[in-house]
């Protein structure tokens, strides 16, 4: 027996159209999307270049603090042994999925006239931005980092206990060797950073010519209604990304050498 | 003038993990020249005994003595693990590392590495990785990572077990080499051949206690327990 749609069905499906009839296919929203980055790259606009650069700048500074906290912080975590080691580790791990926007909120109310640290008047700069993104990108390089090298000192535990390191040394010597695998964490730290929106919007405030970046220029021209431009944007900032993390690659040899 | 860190006295050690005795009461006093071998089936205590003497496994009851303080002695001596840990790191970076950590300069102790791979056989491998050398080859850094701090007391955990003739020659060969130069070499085996080619004593184990210290001849020709007797006429011993 043929399928028929039912009375219901039929109606759901007349609204449905009626109500997209005017907007055009997603798809074709895509491309224009791909069109417009074109158009801006190949026209370097100097706004887009403005708020790129504000954007690589804020993250790669957060990404660099986030990294000289995490790195050693991951180090240490995997070598002593102290009581609340376990609940230090699992609140770590558990910080990696910590809600930007309850960070932004937080460093808002921190930098606010009112706030304690209100009198450095930080709040509505890069800076602020920065200080935001630091918190949510140093828990994940620490627990990243922490599981590299927890590894790793497993395999040389032995080794640095019978050549008699001292605690310093071993941090030393397992953050350099297990080197690869810290560029892989710092480069998942800047992905979460430069793909933030909800903290950077709240104590950035979306300033144009001060605190626009890429994503929050992207949430306003997708409010604007202007998808394609939004689209075009996001486009930019994928590249930015992939661009960032060939080029840390390519710097640091990885995937070349045999095995180090 | 720097002192002997031997003899080393070993009075009623006992090895225990999670309340379960691995090794002891043992009773053993290390002094002298030469080469001791520890013998024994596999789960003797061997392994256990030497990271004892190594300060890797601490006694749960007795104790043991160098003849001056441990801190001191820790840097007289060096261990060559069984499955030996590549560093990520080039082959001289390796060899150098042990110097390093003891406050060596870079540059000195990258000379330094250079001179005793060579030694080892490793010159052709210099600047490659560690990760990638042969299982001799491995063998080779790691004894070459242990010689180059000049140790008074070497402990090697079977260090031919994964080698072929060949590179067991080899590994013999640097190891007579060391005790010639003067240096106490204590090591375990199950190979009874390496075991008479090398040791001047021997350690015999079973069920984590020594159940003879003897001379390598008197051991091999009138071995004073029955046990010793059936290890060595291939017997199963437990």
């Amino acid at each position: 027996m043929p399928f028929r749609p039912s009375a219901r069905m039929v109606s759901r499906a007349n609204v449905f159209d009626a109500k997209h009839k005017e907007t055009p296919l997603p798809m074709n929203e895509i491309l224009e999307g791909l069109v417009e980055a074109a158009k801006l790259i190949a026209a370097f606009d100097p706004e887009l270049v403005e708020i790129t650069l504000r954007s690589l700048q804020v993250t790669i500074t957060a990404v660099v603090i986030a990294a000289a906290i995490g790195l050693p912080l991951g180090a240490w975590l995997a070598v002593m042994r102290f009581r609340s080691r376990r609940l230090v580790i699992a609140l770590l791990n558990a910080l990696m999925g910590l809600p930007p926007v309850v960070v932004g909120l937080i460093v808002y109310v921190l930098l606010s006239r009112s706030g304690p640290f209100g009198v450095l008047g930080l709040l509505f700069t890069p800076t602020a931005m920065i200080i935001a993104q630091v918190i949510i990108v140093t828990p994940l390089i620490a627990s990243i980092a922490h599981q590299a090298i927890r590894d790793l000192w497993s395999e040389y535990h032995d080794l640095l206990i019978s050549l008699n390191t001292t605690k310093r040394q071993r941090v030393a010597t397992l953050l350099w060797d297990a080197r690869r695998a810290l560029l892989t964490a710092c480069l998942a730290g800047f992905g979460r950073g430069i793909g933030e929106v909800g903290a950077i919007m709240i104590v950035g405030g979306n300033i144009d010519n001060a605190t626009r970046v890429l994503t929050t220029a992207i949430a306003l021209e997708t409010g604007k209604g202007n998808f394609a431009l939004a689209l075009g944007l996001g486009f930019v900032l994928i590249a930015l990304a992939i661009a960032v993390n060939l080029l840390m690659h390519s710097l640091s040899r990885t995937e070349r050498s045999g095995t180090w | 003038m720097v002192s002997s860190i031997l003899p080393l006295r070993i009075h009623a050690a006992e090895v225990k993990r999670r309340g379960t005795r691995l090794i002891g009461p043992i009773d053993l006093t290390l002094g002298g020249t030469g080469i001791t071998i520890v013998l024994g089936p596999n789960g003797s205590g061997k392994t256990t005994l030497l990271r004892l003497m190594h300060g890797l496994e601490r006694p749960a009851h007795g104790g043991l003595d160098w003849s001056i303080p441990e801190e001191e002695a820790r840097g007289s001596r060096s261990f060559v693990f069984q499955t030996p840990t590549m560093m990520r790191r080039s082959v001289t970076d390796c060899i150098a590392y042990a110097l390093r950590v003891a406050g060596t300069k870079r540059a000195e102790a990258r000379a330094r590495a250079r001179e005793v791979a060579t030694h080892v056989g490793l010159r052709h491998a210099l600047d490659r990785s560690a990760q990638v050398l042969s299982g001799g080859e491995k063998q080779k850094l790691a004894l070459a990572r242990a010689l180059i701090r000049d140790p008074e007391v070497l402990f090697l955990d079977e260090p031919c077990a994964n080698l072929d003739g060949r590179a067991t020659r080899e590994i013999e060969t640097i190891l007579t080499d060391a005790r010639s130069r003067g240096t106490r070499i204590v090591m375990s085996t199950h190979d009874l051949g390496q075991a008479a080619r090398l040791a001047d004593e021997i350690v015999f184990m079973l069920n984590g206690c020594v159940r003879e210290l003897n001379g390598a001849e008197t051991f091999f020709e009138k071995p004073a327990t029955p046990e010793a007797h059936a290890f060595l006429n291939g017997q199963i011993v437990e």
